[in-house]
């Protein structure tokens, strides 16, 4: 998995809303390598939530492209002609939410398993097992059958993470994972989150831990007004901020 | 007039014409309603569907007639398709019970679409998107996580809807179908009492309808059961 290489390419993204009077994104452009953890910063109304939902096309955005595994996946077909299905893309781009959004009518493992034997056809028990194990690993293994209003809000975050990576995807993307919770869980995400990105995982995260941005990220990239206006190490970001916009929010946050 | 005379006709009614009540008017009445509920659920979810499809002109059409069925007294409507059917579709003439039960299956369709519409969008809009973020087409985003959660806001609306459409059947006595009303009438005619049919079939209703909302009740809480607190 950690091959290097380009995994998405974004190309002056833009999404505006109102014709253009509001402008979410105004041309962002970035590539996402494989085994990066990238993380985006900003103030709230930025655009690093519009950014990170158009990836997968949450949202649809108004101009630009989004080229995932070699497949401009803002267009209709792709370089053959052929007609692009952005489900078997988004099968590959695993996504969590602030609000965990877990089917509230299925148990645990139900939550897991269904999108890999709906959408892979995967056995009901190989299913199963992959989930278990998948639980076991952040801790939940005891919780399978319970629903998700039985959880705490950190489960339920450690569950919505484990269900995107039942799909194997290549790459998880995280929309404020932590925003949320309660201040005592959010520990508890951000080390399966940590663990993930040690284990060589393409990561794209919005958040505002920056304990984490710096920890774990490899580079860090700043939006404000729609638009990318430092991106870099964490190290260059936090300690040496360049864009007077970045050295004013940094002096907010930290 | 006093309530011991009353009960005494009442009684005196029930033996003479406990067959018009229960077996004539009351079959009518159970048809009515169960054609109603039945066609106007079908008519009712294809109505939502068009209310939320991608085509604007389905979505035109489905909430002109919405608009229209719900702004018109169903009274209205009833003598429209009873005496418009039949000129318009002349296979229709003189099937008036046909005409009543297409009219009434064409009110409940709006108030059923509606219902149908309401409860799908009031789920968690989070839900559709984690699930098209597995991958989900949008039609199997519908069927395996928004639908399900719906049906547990649609059930209880959906049951009230029946229990007004038991009741509104007897708007077809206005043509004298058969139903119960159609008997209160018929047998205030033929006794000029008027008082003692009415109790009648307000007894009869209410059972109809008590034991309907013991019914809808007792499902609702079984779907809740589904996902334990």
């Amino acid at each position: 998995m950690a091959t290097s290489g380009k995994l998405i390419e974004v190309r002056d993204l833009k999404k505006y809303y109102n014709g253009e009077a509001i402008k979410a994104l105004d041309g962002v452009s970035v590539d996402v390598n494989r085994g990066d953890v990238m993380v985006v910063i900003g103030p709230s109304g930025s655009g690093k939530s519009t950014f990170l939902r158009s990836l997968n096309l949450l949202e649809q955005p108004t101009s630009g492209s989004i080229v995932f595994e070699g497949v401009d996946i803002t267009k209709k077909t792709d370089a053959q002609g052929k007609r692009i299905n952005i489900d078997l893309h988004r099968q590959k781009m695993g996504m969590v939410f602030q609000h965990f959004n877990l089917f509230p009518h299925k148990t645990i493992l139900q939550n897991m398993t269904m999108a890999p034997i709906k959408l892979k056809g995967i056995s009901p028990a190989e299913a199963n097992e992959k989930a278990m194990a998948l639980l076991e690993r952040v801790g939940l293994a005891d919780r399978a059958g319970a629903y998700p209003i039985q959880l705490s809000g950190g489960q339920k975050q450690r569950v919505a993470i484990v269900r995107a990576l039942a799909m194997e995807p290549d790459v998880m993307l995280f929309d404020e994972p932590t925003s949320a919770l309660d201040p005592e869980m959010v520990g508890e995400v951000l080390d399966v989150m940590k663990k993930l990105a040690l284990e060589g995982m393409t990561m794209v995260v919005v958040t505002h831990e920056m304990g984490f941005a710096r920890e774990v990220g490899n580079r860090v990239l700043f939006m404000a007004d729609g638009k990318l206006l430092e991106e870099g190490t964490p190290d260059a970001i936090f300690n040496a901020p360049q864009n007077p916009r970045l050295q004013d929010f940094l002096s907010k946050v930290l | 007039m006093n309530f011991s005379t009353i009960g005494q006709n009442i009684v005196r009614l029930l033996i003479k014409y406990w067959d018009k009540f229960l077996i004539t008017g009351l079959s009518y009445t159970l048809s009515l309603a169960a054609i109603t509920v039945f066609f106007g659920t079908i008519f009712g979810a294809l109505i939502a569907l068009m209310r939320m499809s991608r085509i604007p002109p389905l979505r035109w059409v489905s909430s002109v007639y919405t608009e229209i069925i719900r702004g018109t007294p169903m009274l209205l409507q009833l003598y429209l398709f009873y005496f418009g059917l039949p000129q318009l579709l002349p296979f229709l003439n003189r099937q008036q019970y046909a005409c009543v039960a297409i009219a009434l299956v064409c009110n409940s369709a709006a108030y059923v679409s509606e219902i149908i519409r309401s409860g799908i969008q009031a789920v968690d809009i989070g839900q559709t998107e984690a699930a098209r973020s597995l991958g989900f087409s949008q039609a199997q985003t519908m069927r395996y996580i928004v639908l399900p959660q719906a049906v547990k806001n649609i059930l209880p609306a959906l049951g009230n809807e029946f229990i007004m459409v038991t009741k509104d059947t007897s708007l077809a006595s206005t043509f004298f179908i058969g139903d119960l009303m159609t008997q209160v009438l018929l047998i205030k005619g033929a006794t000029y009492l008027p008082i003692e049919p009415l109790t009648i079939a307000a007894i009869i209703y209410f059972l109809l309808t008590f034991v309907l909302s013991k019914l809808v009740g007792l499902l609702e809480r079984r779907l809740r059961r589904g996902d334990i607190r």
